[in-house]
């Protein structure tokens, strides 16, 4: 039992990861929380099934679809709902927060409207392969969302570690205004940030979808929550700590069920990431705050 | 230019309005009746001039419309709705019935302002809903001080008709149904040792459990494991890892059909291919869609069954498919005869808008003819009827044999 269950819990811990790596891009860059990215995930979800089931199209097409979409509505939130906020003077530094929660409000229902309200199957043939491993039973789509997600964050370091974007990123991230000075076009790097996360939580949503075979309209909000404890759990912004934090959350949710008490799932789960808290109040890979960001 | 900032405006604004009409669109807290099709465009000048006997019975409405169950809530209203254009066809000249819906959004805060509404703005004679058990709970001891008689069409939680004399419900409670599931399930499969597993954040699916737990016990099975989750789950691997592991003959579930149907498609794909026997959560035909092929073969009681071979109950279906795009499950069948129910109460009584007469009135139904089959109140208005044991074939439900 203890192998499946471990099998269980790296499958689960990376389905947060990959959640979560949208919302740490996002924070690391502009310091928003962007409380949309789990109604993102459910929007490239539904997308990625409706374009299984209703235009018939291969799976990596569907993939590449949800990606499509889910980053023109990153656009459309960057221009719509975050810019504004940005070039005004004297907005709370919460605005966003909120507009972020407005734009999910809008996006829950408009998927509800869509789509319907019920849990629907996410019927793909790719979803039934399996292998048998002495007593242990792994799906083909765990193995692909814990590498995916491992290859995100890989991709994701390199991007931001090695390439000239990468580093105009990080400046962006470090000052805006130095950034802005320094010839980094702020703006645009802000859009594709927001654009970028969106296109990655597109792809966590087919494959949670996948993995789960379910998609609802409600499935963003508790994976949204998840995620956000997640990247305070690994430290803020921070890409290596939203992979390890969301395995760490994964598997203490998977082994508090199966050698303790499943009503007390979540509990132990959250005590765990306030313990690490109080020992690492900067989260797992989270740097001591200088005393002066900007 | 249309990159400029003038161009993004204007884009950004259309697409607002669009979203914003999206939305607005999706809300169905309009009273009801009036928006839904042809014959009922202008049915408030007919009236005037038709007929000055006919009696007006104002009827509240409370459930789930948005939310994480609103799918329970549009079949429900729909139930009604239908139930209602029905009735004030068949009734012409003589009774009318209006809707007045609102929705709780599945909270008992919500659920209660709905009612407090209902009861002293609206002057209502009477109730209908709302979805959860659990609202019942806070509604039911309102509308009951208020004498404003309630009649909840899902409602099967233990205790619900002990809130007061004015407290109704035709949902067949599981107290009654789940014992039949299991019953059956052990003398056919000669179950010995079970694991059960529930929602324990949930009055209904909680009260499904107890009720498992206890005539498990009386039957003398042994309960190897007890496991929980929350609404909104979607992932149960571990829980059925461990149930796997201990090698029961059956799993007992109590659960809304979003999680049980995920329950099932995890436990099959995890090899855990035992009998299961469900709450009357189960009990709809979406339990075998988002499910598939692992739905098949487990076992419900139901006071519903939409393959019945009575013609009351094809019409039903026929129309209701007709009208709404799918087969109606047991809520909506049982908001259908539960406004039915309640109109014959009505056409009993003198004054439609006096409260304890209706009361009276409901509390004397017997020998009503539903689609959920023969129905009556016993003493303590719970309903009295036969619950079918079905189980999933070939994706359909059909009886258990």
């Amino acid at each position: 039992m203890f192998l499946q269950q471990l099998v269980n819990g790296l499958t689960l811990g990376s389905i947060y990861a990959i959640v979560a790596l949208g919302y740490t891009l996002v924070f690391g860059v502009l310091e928003i929380i962007n409380m949309a990215h789990g109604a993102i995930f459910m929007f490239g979800a539904f997308i990625g099934l409706m374009m299984i089931t209703t235009f018939k199209v291969p799976l990596w097409i569907a993939m590449i679809g949800a990606i499509i979409v889910t980053a023109f509505l990153g656009l459309l939130m960057e221009r719509i709902a975050l810019n504004p906020l940005r070039r005004r003077a004297g907005v709370s530094h919460l605005a966003p927060l909120i507009s972020t929660i407005g734009v999910s409000i809008i996006l829950e229902n408009l998927a509800h409207k869509l789509f319907g309200a019920e849990t629907q199957p996410f019927p793909v043939s790719f979803a039934e392969i399996s292998y048998e491993i002495g007593n242990v039973k792994i799906y083909l789509v765990q193995i692909t969302i814990f590498f995916i997600s491992v290859a995100l964050m890989v991709g994701l370091q390199i991007w931001l570690g090695k390439t000239k974007a990468g580093k105009a990123l990080r400046a962006t991230a470090e000052n805006m205004e130095t950034a802005g000075l320094l010839g980094v076009n702020t703006g645009r790097m802000i859009t594709l940030t927001v654009v970028i996360a969106s296109a990655m939580g597109g792809i966590a949503g087919v494959l949670v979808g996948m993995a789960f075979n379910a998609v609802s309209p409600q499935m963003g909000l508790s994976m949204g929550l998840k995620g956000l404890a997640i990247i305070i759990l690994g430290g803020m912004g921070n890409v290596n700590g939203a992979m390890v934090g969301g395995l760490i959350l994964g598997i203490t949710e998977v082994f508090s069920v199966a050698y303790g008490d499943s009503g007390y799932r979540d509990a132990i789960a959250f005590l765990i990431i306030i313990v690490i808290l109080l020992v690492r109040p900067q989260g797992i890979f989270g740097e001591k705050l200088p005393g002066v960001r900007r | 230019m249309w990159g400029g900032k003038r161009g993004w405006m204007f884009l950004s604004i259309l697409i607002l309005s669009f979203l914003l009409l999206a939305g607005c669109g999706s809300k169905e807290s309009a009273p009801a009746g009036g928006d839904q099709s042809s014959g009922n465009s202008a049915p408030s000048s007919t009236n005037e001039s038709a007929s000055t006997e006919e009696k007006v019975a104002k009827i509240g409405v409370i459930s789930w419309l948005t939310g994480d169950g609103a799918a329970y809530g549009e079949a429900i209203t729909n139930g009604f709705k239908m139930a209602q254009e029905e009735l004030n066809e068949q009734n012409q000249g003589k009774l009318k019935v209006e809707l007045i819906i609102e929705d709780s959004a599945g909270k008992r805060d919500q659920a209660l302002n709905a009612a407090q509404k209902l009861i002293n703005s609206d002057e209502v004679v009477a109730i209908l809903g709302p979805t959860l058990s659990s609202e019942m709970f806070v509604v039911g001891p309102e509308a009951n001080a208020a004498g404003v008689p309630i009649m909840g069409t899902s409602t099967t939680a233990k205790g619900i008709t002990d809130i007061g004399e004015y407290v109704f419900r035709n949902a067949l409670p599981e107290s009654l149904a789940i014992p039949a599931a299991i019953k059956k399930a052990v003398d056919a499969f000669g179950i010995k040792k079970v694991a059960l597993m529930y929602g324990a954040d949930d009055d209904f699916t909680k009260s499904g459990f107890e009720t498992m737990q206890a005539t498990s016990e009386k039957m003398g099975l042994e309960i190897l494991t007890i496991e929980k989750f929350s609404t909104g789950d979607a992932d149960f691997k571990a829980q059925l890892t461990k149930i796997q592991s201990l090698n029961p003959d059956a799993i007992f579930v109590s659960a809304l059909y979003k999680e049980g149907g995920l329950i099932l498609d995890q436990a099959r794909k995890l090899g855990l291919n035992v009998p299961v026997v469900g709450g009357n959560g189960f009990n709809s035909p979406q339990v075998s869609k988002v499910a598939g092929q692992a739905a098949e073969g487990i076992l419900v009681a139901s006071p519903w069954f939409p393959e019945r071979e009575v013609p009351a109950v094809q019409e039903f279906v026929k129309k209701y498919e007709g009208k709404y795009g799918k087969k109606p499950d047991q809520f909506a069948a049982q908001a259908y005869d539960a406004l039915r129910i309640m109109a014959e109460a009505l056409l009993q009584i003198e004054d439609p808008s006096d409260r304890d007469a209706l009361r009276d009135a409901l509390a004397g139904v017997k020998d009503f003819d539903g689609v959920t089959g023969k129905f009556a109140f016993d003493e303590n208005r719970d309903p009295v009827m036969d619950p079918v044991i079905l189980t999933i074939k070939d994706g359909k439900f059909v009886e258990f044999k």
